[in-house]
C-alpha cells in the first residue's frame, strides 16, 4: 500500500532552477540577447527602427522558407532543394515578364511554378518510400538549377523594378513597418499556431516520432509529407517573390546555400533532425539569432565565405551539443558505478 | 533452357545491364558524330574524368555503410589549394610530395568528418553539409580568394596530367592512378575483413554490432578513405587543369553520387560493387563528354545530371522491388 500511495507522477515538468537554465529554450535566447548586444557594440545606429528593419528584411527571404522547413524536420525529413527552388521559380518569372508577359500571370506562375517543384519532391517520395528524402532532394535541387540554368544560360534576367507595385513587396512600409516585415510575422503567427494547437500539426509530431505507430493510429502519414513538401515549395515561391523585389534582377546562381541556412535555423531552434520534438517559437528566435549574426560580422566586414563557414560550424556544434552532453553523462553514470562497487 | 538463363543472369546483373545500355549509348553518340570512337576522344574522356571516376570509389564506401559525404568536393578544393600554394611559395617541388601532402590534407580533413558522425553521432547529411561550408570558406580564406595560376607551378607538375610515364607510355598518368585505385578497391571490398565490415555495417548495422565489428571505428574510417581520395583527386584536378582555384570542385559530390547510383549502389548501404561504380562513372563521363559532341548546349548539363540521379534512383528502387516479389515466388509465398 505504502508504494502506491508514494508513486510519483513522471511526466511532472521539472520546474526546479537547474532545469529551467539548461533547457534549449533558455540558451537560445541568452545567444539571441548576445548577438543583439555584439551588434550594438559594433554600430551604434543598430537600435534605430529603421536600420533593425533594414536589418531584419535581409534575411525575411530565407527565414520565410525555416517555417514549413521546420514541419519537415518535425517528421524527421528534410528538404535540400529550397535553394533551387527558389531559383527556378524567380527565373521563370524575370524571364517571362522580359519577353513581355503581364507581371501578375509572371507571379502566379512563379507560384505555381515553385508549388510544382515542391509536389514533385512529395510525390516521388511518397511513391517510393524506400528512397531517402536527402537523396532525391538532393537530385531534384541538381534538376531544378538545372532547369534554371538552362532557361537563364549564364545571363540575368532584370527591369523587374520597372514595376512599381513589385517593388513595394519588399520595399514598401507602412508607417515605420516594412510590408514584408508583416507578412513575415503572420506567416510566423500562422505556421506557429498550425504545428501546435491543430490535428495537423499533432499528426506530425506523431509521425515524426514513430511513423509506423503513428500509421497504424490512423495518422495519414502519406497525406501530410505529401502536404509538407507541398508547402515547403509554396513558401520557397514566396522567398522567391521577395528575393526578385528586392534585387530587381535573377540569375540562375541566386539562392545558393539557403537550404543549408533554412536548416541551420531550424536546428538552432531545437527542432532535432531525428524528428518528433522542438517547437515553433525557438525555430522564430532562431531565425533572428542567426540573421541578426550574419548582419553584424556584415557590419564588420566579414566576409560572405566566413560567414558561411560560420553559420556551417554553429550548424555541427548545435547538432552535436546534446549527443556529446549524453556521452559525457552516461560516462559519469558508469564511473558512479564504479565509485559504488 | 539455356538461353532463358542467360537472359535471366542479364537483368539480373546490374553490371551487365549497366554495361549494355553504355554501349548502346556510345553508339548512339558514334551515330551522331562520329568523331566520337577515335582514340583521341576516348583518350581525353579517360584523362578529363579520371578525378570524377576516382572519387566515385571513396563515394562508394560512404554509401555502402549508408551514409553519405557531401563534402567531398569541399574537401578537393581545400586539399588541391593548399598543396598548390605550398608549392607555389616553394615548400617543396616534387610532383610526389604534392600529391602525398594533398592526400594527407584529404585525410586530416575526412577524419574530422568521421569524428563528427562516428564519436559525436551527427547525421551525415547535417555533418558533410556543415563541413563542405567550412571547407569551402578555408579555402577562400587560406588563398585569399585568388588562383594559383600555371606559372606558378613547377613544369614536372604541370606536365604530369598530360604525359605517361608511369606505365612507360600505355596510359595517361591520371587514368593510371584511378585504375590502380580501382584494383586496390576491388580487392579490399571483396577479400579483406575490413571490405567486408563495410558490407555488414551498411546492410544490418545491429547484427554486425552484435557479431563484434566495431561500428564507429569502420564509420571514421570509412569517411577518412572517402577524404583521404577526395585529397588525392584535389592533385589530380590541379595538375590536370594546371591551376588551382578556389571554386574548384563544386557539384563534384554530385557526380559523384549520381556515378555510383547509376552503378546500382544502394543508398541505404550494404549493395554495390566496383565494377558497377566504374561503369557508373564511365556512363556518367560519356554523358557528360558527348553533351558537346551533338550539339547539345553545355547549360543543360547540370538538369541532365539531376534527372539522372533521380531516374537512376527511382529504377534501382523499381528493380530490388521486382527482385523480392520473384523471391517471395520463388519461395511460393
Amino acid at each position: 500500500m505504502e508504494d502506491t500511495v508514494k508513486r510519483e507522477i513522471s511526466a511532472k515538468r521539472d520546474k526546479s532552477f537547474k532545469s529551467i537554465f539548461f533547457r534549449w529554450e533558455t540558451l537560445l535566447v541568452l545567444m539571441f540577447v548576445a548577438v543583439n548586444i555584439m551588434n550594438i557594440c559594433i554600430s551604434k545606429n543598430y537600435l534605430n527602427g529603421n536600420n533593425l528593419f533594414t536589418a531584419i528584411c535581409t534575411f525575411i527571404p530565407k527565414g520565410l522558407i525555416a517555417f514549413p522547413m521546420a514541419y519537415l524536420l518535425v517528421l524527421g525529413e528534410i528538404d535540400l532543394s529550397v535553394g533551387s527552388t527558389v531559383a527556378l521559380s524567380a527565373t521563370t518569372m524575370a524571364v517571362l515578364f522580359n519577353r513581355g508577359v503581364p507581371l501578375e500571370t509572371c507571379v502566379a506562375l512563379c507560384l505555381i511554378v515553385a508549388t510544382a517543384c515542391g509536389m514533385l519532391n512529395g510525390l516521388i517520395l511518397i511513391s517510393f518510400p524506400e528512397l531517402f528524402p536527402m537523396i532525391v532532394t538532393l537530385g531534384t535541387q541538381t534538376l531544378y538549377r538545372g532547369i534554371a540554368e538552362m532557361i537563364l544560360e549564364d545571363e540575368s534576367a532584370g527591369k523587374l523594378h520597372l514595376v512599381q507595385w513589385f517593388y513595394d513587396i519588399y520595399y514598401k512600409k507602412l508607417g515605420p513597418i516594412p510590408i514584408c516585415f508583416i507578412v513575415f510575422c503572420v506567416m510566423a503567427v500562422i505556421f506557429g499556431l498550425v504545428l501546435h494547437k491543430t490535428v495537423f500539426g499533432r499528426q506530425l509530431y506523431a509521425a515524426g516520432s514513430n511513423r509506423e505507430a503513428a500509421r497504424y493510429s490512423g495518422v495519414p502519414v502519406k497525406r501530410n509529407r505529401f502536404i509538407c513538401y507541398t508547402l515547403v515549395g509554396l513558401v520557397s515561391g514566396i522567398s522567391a517573390l521577395f528575393y526578385a523585389s528586392w534585387m530587381g534582377s535573377i540569375r540562375s546562381d541566386i539562392a545558393a546555400g539557403y537550404e543549408l541556412e533554412a536548416v541551420s535555423m531550424v536546428v538552432l531552434g531545437g527542432i532535432s533532425t531525428a524528428g518528433g520534438t522542438g517547437n515553433f517559437p525557438g525555430t522564430v528566435i532562431a531565425i533572428f539569432t542567426i540573421g541578426l549574426l550574419k548582419y553584424g560580422l556584415g557590419l564588420i566586414n566579414v566576409n560572405s565565405q566566413t560567414i558561411l563557414m560560420i553559420i556551417g560550424a554553429i550548424l555541427i556544434l548545435v547538432v552535436m551539443a546534446p549527443n556529446i552532453k549524453n556521452m559525457i553523462k552516461a560516462r559519469m553514470a558508469v564511473k558512479a558505478q564504479k565509485a559504488e562497487q | 533452357m539455356n538461353k532463358k538463363g542467360i537472359l535471366k543472369k542479364i537483368r539480373n546483373s546490374r553490371e551487365i545491364s549497366l554495361f549494355i545500355v553504355l554501349v548502346i549509348l556510345c553508339l548512339f553518340i558514334q551515330s551522331r558524330n562520329n568523331t566520337f570512337f577515335t582514340g583521341k576522344t576516348i583518350a581525353d574522356l579517360f584523362k578529363n574524368y579520371a578525378t570524377t571516376i576516382t572519387m566515385a570509389l571513396g563515394m562508394m564506401s560512404v554509401l555502402l555503410i549508408g551514409g553519405i559525404d557531401i563534402s567531398v568536393g569541399a574537401t578537393l578544393g581545400f586539399a588541391g589549394m593548399a598543396s598548390s600554394l605550398f608549392m607555389r611559395d616553394g615548400v617543396y617541388s616534387s610532383t610526389f610530395v604534392m600529391f602525398l601532402v594533398s592526400t594527407v590534407i584529404g585525410v586530416l580533413c575526412g577524419m574530422i568528418v568521421g569524428l563528427i558522425i562516428a564519436k559525436a553521432k551527427v547525421q551525415p547529411i547535417i555533418a558533410t553539409l556543415g563541413m563542405s561550408n567550412i571547407y569551402r570558406g578555408a579555402t577562400y580564406i587560406i588563398s585569399d580568394g585568388a588562383w594559383v595560376s600555371a606559372y606558378q607551378f613547377q613544369s614536372g607538375f604541370k606536365s604530369f596530367a598530360q604525359s605517361n610515364f608511369l606505365t612507360g607510355g600505355l596510359l595517361n598518368n591520371l587514368v593510371f592512378i584511378a585504375l590502380v585505385l580501382y584494383i586496390i578497391f576491388f580487392f579490399v571490398m571483396k577479400w579483406t575483413t575490413f571490405g567486408r565490415r563495410i558490407y555488414a555495417v551498411g546492410s544490418n548495422p545491429e547484427a554486425a554490432e552484435v557479431s563484434g565489428i566495431n561500428i564507429s571505428g569502420v564509420k571514421f574510417w570509412v569517411y577518412t578513405m572517402a577524404g583521404a581520395i577526395a585529397g588525392l583527386t584535389g592533385a589530380m584536378y590541379t595538375s590536370l587543369y594546371a591551376s588551382a582555384m578556389n571554386d574548384m570542385g563544386t557539384g563534384m559530390e554530385m557526380d559523384a553520387i549520381a556515378s555510383c547510383v547509376l552503378g546500382g549502389v544502394s543508398l541505404s548501404g550494404g549493395q554495390g560493387s566496383v565494377i558497377g561504380v566504374f561503369l557508373g562513372a564511365v556512363t556518367m563521363s560519356v554523358i557528360c563528354k558527348a553533351l558537346p559532341l551533338i550539339g547539345i548546349s553545355q547549360f543543360w548539363k547540370q538538369a541532365i545530371k539531376g534527372a539522372i540521379i533521380l531516374i537512376a534512383i527511382i529504377i534501382n528502387v523499381l528493380v530490388q522491388r521486382g527482385m523480392n516479389r520473384n523471391a517471395l515466388k520463388a519461395r511460393e509465398i
